[in-house]
């Protein structure tokens, strides 16, 4: 690797008279002393172009959280002058109210926490029973179904959104009409729609199959000979030992999940069933006081934030661990 | 594989013979039974997937060459490449969809890609407190798109945020512009919005290729006099190649499918300047219901993400 890079320095192996040889040392003492302050130098000069990007990536979202908390003629005041980041002037709730008063915010965030939930929840379960069997029993058709889940993998949400309104639409529900159940077309306008479609996750199977292929075998077979089922060895072995997994796939579900944007607002109408984020677009729409919208972008950023500060080691190690796909 | 069956049992069988056909019998009924639970276990994942997955790949195919809408009393009816004729030939916004798209992508891949290796290198560095700058950058990533774009929709306001610091960084001399409601500084204040909250995760991706190096390669390089260039050049880059594949591949896909801040910030104008094909699917399967036409372009989408993908997983491993 480093066979091609010029050789710097004096050539060694030569030793010279003693004079020569003080005179080395001294030098070779100078250097390291050089070296030492350079490298403190470098150290400070290191900090500077980091604290600069943290600013560049702080400033947009302490102004959001600062500029929910003040009356709009100040916010519009206060842009042209450092208070526009500092918590100053005439500060209260009365934007975050606001926003309560206006739209069913409590009812977005509520449908948000549901479909999140269910989506991880029963993602962890279906996706690591699926990881379990592909990784460690033997059958016909693993090794293919394995291909075929990994190979689906390059397909993104967007290229399949418009096809799968139109598949939804046509699926069979069970609606209730007069207290009697009745067999109905479409799935439009109902939390399953929002929930169903991302249970099952191609990149969680994977990551599940991958890291259950990492314990030995022999856990397995020291089960088996004791009477163990194998969904009690999945249940009693497996998914203890599989703490790191679980969380990395709860963290990669659970972002898109909180965040789902495309799909809810083509599959939701009804208000009552909207989450979060397209609540808050229509929000946007109706409503140009910057203040109340601060407080709302606010509102449904500040619980993912405090769990992100909370568990940045899991998140980071989690994005991460995504990288292996590659 | 026998062998730690019978350390945990070794005195259950006394006799060899008859403990090597009561193995074999065992195993052979412990991989029926193996079967059958497998079948169990990936029955559920597998059946969604092929609902939710499968199924709406095959209707993108299929719907693409009818004339599907939403709702209509109607059974759709083929008519073969006239989604794609017209998308070429008659629907200037489709063509002007595919031009931004790839602008978009064509200007966040390579800036994206590099800012994010410039900061995975400065985070990477032995100093106090670097992890808390590595969070301070992923924040963006863990906010919400949505959140992101109604934010900077009112910093790039005529009298926003954005020209009020540009304004005080050059002491007035850069004029401030309405960036989203002109047709030259919409998509470039949207690449620059889009990056923003996009590059943390791509930092930490080349932070955790750059921590699989050895650090003795450097040691070995520094021994041989070679400089902070020199290191990167010859240990640091050939080490990330599985990584810049990765990174490129996930950027390009991400980017190509721009829409979120389209959707939130600009609904496509003005005059077309920000709309994508994305935004131009939905509008045209969704919003106006012709689901034929949508499938289309969503396909017309998805075969660019696929040769792209190829044609970059190709070239990287030509120079292994």
């Amino acid at each position: 690797m480093s066979s091609d890079t010029t050789r710097g320095g004096p050539p060694s192996g030569r030793l010279g008279t003693p004079d020569q040889m003080a005179a080395r040392d001294a030098e070779r003492v100078r250097s390291a002393e050089e070296a030492a302050r350079r490298r403190r130098r470098r150290k400070v000069v290191g900090y500077v172009p980091m604290v600069l990007l943290a600013l560049f990536f702080l400033f947009p979202l302490v102004f959001m959280f600062v500029s929910s908390l003040k009356p709009d003629a100040q916010i519009l005041s206060d842009i042209d002058s450092p208070q526009a980041f500092l918590p100053v002037g005439d500060i209260s709730l009365d934007n975050y109210s606001g926003v309560f008063d206006r739209v069913p915010v409590a009812r977005f965030i509520l449908n948000s926490v549901l479909v999140t939930t269910l989506i991880v929840g029963l993602g962890v379960i279906v996706n690591s029973m699926a990881g379990f069997a592909l990784s460690r029993l033997e059958w016909s058709g693993r090794k293919v179904l394995l291909t075929v889940i990994i190979a689906t993998l390059i397909v993104p949400f967007e290229t399949i959104a418009i096809p799968m309104v139109y598949w939804v639409s046509k699926l069979p529900t069970i609606v209730m009409e007069n207290g009697v159940p009745m067999y109905d077309f479409g799935w439009l306008n109902s939390y399953h729609v929002q929930i169903v479609p991302f249970i099952a996750n191609a990149f969680s199977i994977f990551l599940f199959t991958q890291y259950f292929s990492t314990i030995p075998k022999s856990f397995d077979e020291a089960a088996r000979i004791d009477g163990a089922g194998w969904f009690t060895i999945y249940r009693r072995i497996i998914v203890p030992l599989s703490g790191p997994a679980f969380a990395t796939v709860a963290i990669l579900t659970f972002l898109p999940a909180w965040n789902q944007y495309l799909w809810p607002l083509m599959v939701v109408q009804q208000e009552e069933l909207r989450p979060v984020m397209v609540g808050m677009q229509y929000f946007f729409q109706i409503n140009p006081a910057w203040g109340e919208v601060m407080a709302y972008t606010s509102l449904i950023t500040l619980p993912v934030l405090v769990m992100f500060l909370a568990f940045q080691r899991a998140f980071v190690s989690s994005i991460a661990s995504s990288g292996v796909k590659g | 594989m026998a062998m730690p069956a019978q350390q945990i049992t070794p005195h259950a069988l006394p006799d060899d013979d008859a403990a090597a056909t009561g193995r074999a019998r065992r195993r052979a009924r412990s991989a029926r039974e193996g079967h059958r639970s497998a079948y169990w276990m990936v029955a559920p994942a597998t059946l969604l997937l092929l609902l939710f997955l499968v199924v709406p790949v095959l209707l993108a195919f299929g719907l693409s060459f009818t004339n599907a809408r939403l709702i209509s009393p109607n059974p759709p009816r083929f008519v073969g490449l006239d989604n794609f004729v017209r998308a070429f030939t008659s629907d200037p916004t489709f063509v002007r969809s595919l031009v931004n798209t790839f602008v978009f992508a064509a200007v966040v891949v390579p800036l994206q890609s590099g800012l994010a290796l410039l900061m995975a290198i400065l985070v990477n560095q032995k100093l106090r407190f670097v992890t808390w700058f590595r969070v301070v950058y992923f924040i963006p990533v863990v906010t919400s798109i949505v959140v992101i774009s109604i934010l900077w929709d009112f910093m790039y306001q005529r009298d926003g945020l954005v020209n009020s610091i540009l304004d005080t960084l050059t002491f007035g001399a850069v004029q401030g512009t309405n960036w989203l409601g002109n047709t030259s500084t919409a998509l470039p204040a949207i690449i620059v919005l889009s990056i923003w909250q996009a590059v943390g995760f791509h930092m930490i991706i080349w932070l955790s290729g750059l921590q699989t190096i050895p650090e003795e390669l450097y040691e070995a390089a520094r021994m041989d006099g070679a400089n902070a260039w020199q290191q990167f050049k010859d240990v640091t880059w050939p080490g990330l190649r599985s990584t810049m594949v990765f990174i490129l591949v996930t950027i390009t896909i991400q980017a190509l499918g721009l829409f979120v801040q389209i959707d939130v910030m600009t609904q496509g104008g003005p005059r077309d300047s920000t709309t994508t094909l994305v935004y131009h699917a939905v509008q045209q399967g969704y919003r106006r219901q012709e689901t034929g036409y949508g499938a289309a372009i969503s396909l017309i989408f998805f075969v660019i993400v696929l040769v792209i993908a190829l044609v970059q997983r190709w070239l990287t491993r030509e120079k292994d």
